[in-house]
């Protein structure tokens, strides 16, 4: 076939390579920076079906990285404006779009109709319930995930290997690592990481060369440095997956996709507005001071106890060095039904460089 | 011994380098870790884990001179 003639015509695929791939279903869940450009490959490559699932719709900040979108697919879901984008890539195979949320109710099923799972989300709790759901069905599942310039990739649950609980079994806490809608990403970043993702979906199916099962492969887009870590199998966690896997449906779905943006305020925003609190949850003894803002300083490990500290009658901002803790802090008061709380985006050397500047001006 | 340390993503970050040497005299993990967290207070709340000649180690595991590496877990996508 004209189409597939540059596989074919390599002597590690061939037409029986190429009939595999035609053959092979593959489900990407997230259509976002590493979705984009895994499915772009996929399709190109003609693999049989290919499933996405996305509840999310385009946005004009995605399009920065997120290469299947174009301006006429702001405000369309991502799951069905992939599907229609990749249509006009490859017409001869089978796109599913799912417009929904994956959850601890759907995922089985879901993941039982495909060969091979590619994990494109951007939180914890989704990484955790694939992983867990491709333990429970047995599938293969090719991991990436992004931080500003670094990249991680890895494939689990490759022939019973190690799983991703058998690298990281302590689920972070919710808010703890930031994402790419609050730090920011390079563009590429995720091209290159979702591309490496569709390579070890292609070697899998193929069964050509090594992939990365038991293996963690970091990625450093500034220095290109790229290490390449072993993981070993936790039999012990993969268990406690399979044991709960008769009432994994009946988990509930803890808040997928991140906290409200509404926790989250710039100095730029609030540094002249009246009646302000300001918290700063670092350690004492961390520099540098913010000797501008009139300050309660309680450090997050303490802040339980010195709950008396806040002022009822105020708006509570919080920030510490890089706006991790104050987010932590926020979340814990929420939990603590305390309201009128917020983060600041920025750390305590932005705040101070914002206040200079806005009195040199 | 010199032992040599990689840092990545938001754990660089706190540390403010990517890599450096430190002389540490003790052979454990746990020590090394009590150390840096008394150095970078801030990592005490990240969760990571530590590979030593590019293979994950547990806390029990025997520090060899050989290099580290902090990893943490990313979210994005």
């Amino acid at each position: 076939m004209e189409r597939y003639n540059r596989h074919i015509i390599l002597s590690e695929i061939g037409q029986k390579g190429q009939d595999k791939l035609n053959q092979a279903k593959v489900l990407v869940i997230g259509a976002g920076g590493l979705g984009c450009p895994a499915l772009q490959y996929l399709t190109g490559a003609g693999i049989g079906t290919i499933g996405i699932i996305d509840f999310d719709i385009v946005s004009k900040s995605n399009l920065q990285r997120q290469v299947l979108f174009g301006t006429s697919s702001l405000g369309k879901n991502k799951a069905i404006a992939a599907k229609q984008r990749l249509e006009d890539l490859n017409d001869s195979i089978l796109i599913k779009a799912y417009p929904e949320k994956l959850t601890h109710q759907n995922a089985v099923s879901l993941f039982s109709e495909y060969d091979i799972v590619v994990d494109g989300t951007d939180n914890f709790e989704a990484r955790y319930l694939i992983n867990d759901a491709s333990i429970i069905s047995n599938k293969p599942l090719v991991f990436g995930g992004i931080y500003k310039f670094e990249g991680q990739l890895s494939v689990f649950n490759y022939n019973k290997g190690p799983s991703y609980r058998c690298l990281f079994p302590n689920t972070p806490e919710a808010g703890s690592v930031p994402n790419c809608s609050e730090v920011g990403v390079l563009g590429v970043l995720p091209g290159i990481i979702g591309s490496m993702q569709a390579n070890e979906v292609i070697k899998i199916i193929l069964g050509i060369g090594q992939n990365l099962s038991g293996k963690l492969l970091c990625y450093n887009a500034l220095n290109l440095q790229t290490s390449i870590i072993k993981i070993k199998k936790s039999d012990n966690e993969i268990n406690k997956v399979l044991e709960k896997s008769t009432t994994f449906q009946q988990q509930n779905q803890p808040s997928i996709h991140c906290e409200p943006m509404s926790i989250f305020v710039s100095i730029q925003d609030v540094y002249q507005q009246e009646n302000i609190q300001y918290i700063d949850v670092r350690e004492v003894y961390e520099l540098p001071e913010v000797e501008e803002l009139p300050l309660t300083s309680i450090p997050l490990g303490d802040l339980q106890n010195q709950l008396n500290k806040l002022d009822p009658e105020k708006k509570k901002v919080f920030f510490c060095q890089a706006g991790v803790r104050s987010k932590h802090a926020v979340l814990l008061l929420q939990q603590l039904n305390i309201e009128n709380c917020f983060s600041l985006i920025e750390g305590a050397s932005s705040i101070n460089s914002f206040i200079t500047q806005h009195k040199n001006n | 011994m010199n032992i040599s340390i990689k840092y990545f993503g938001l754990i660089a970050e706190i540390t403010q380098r990517e890599h450096e040497t430190i002389d540490f005299s003790e052979d454990s993990l746990t020590e090394l870790l009590s150390h840096l967290y008394l150095k970078y207070p801030s990592l005490k709340d990240q969760e990571f884990q530590v590979a030593q000649d590019q293979e994950l180690i547990s806390s029990e595991t025997l520090l060899t001179g050989k290099e580290l590496a902090l990893l943490p877990p990313f979210a994005g996508g």
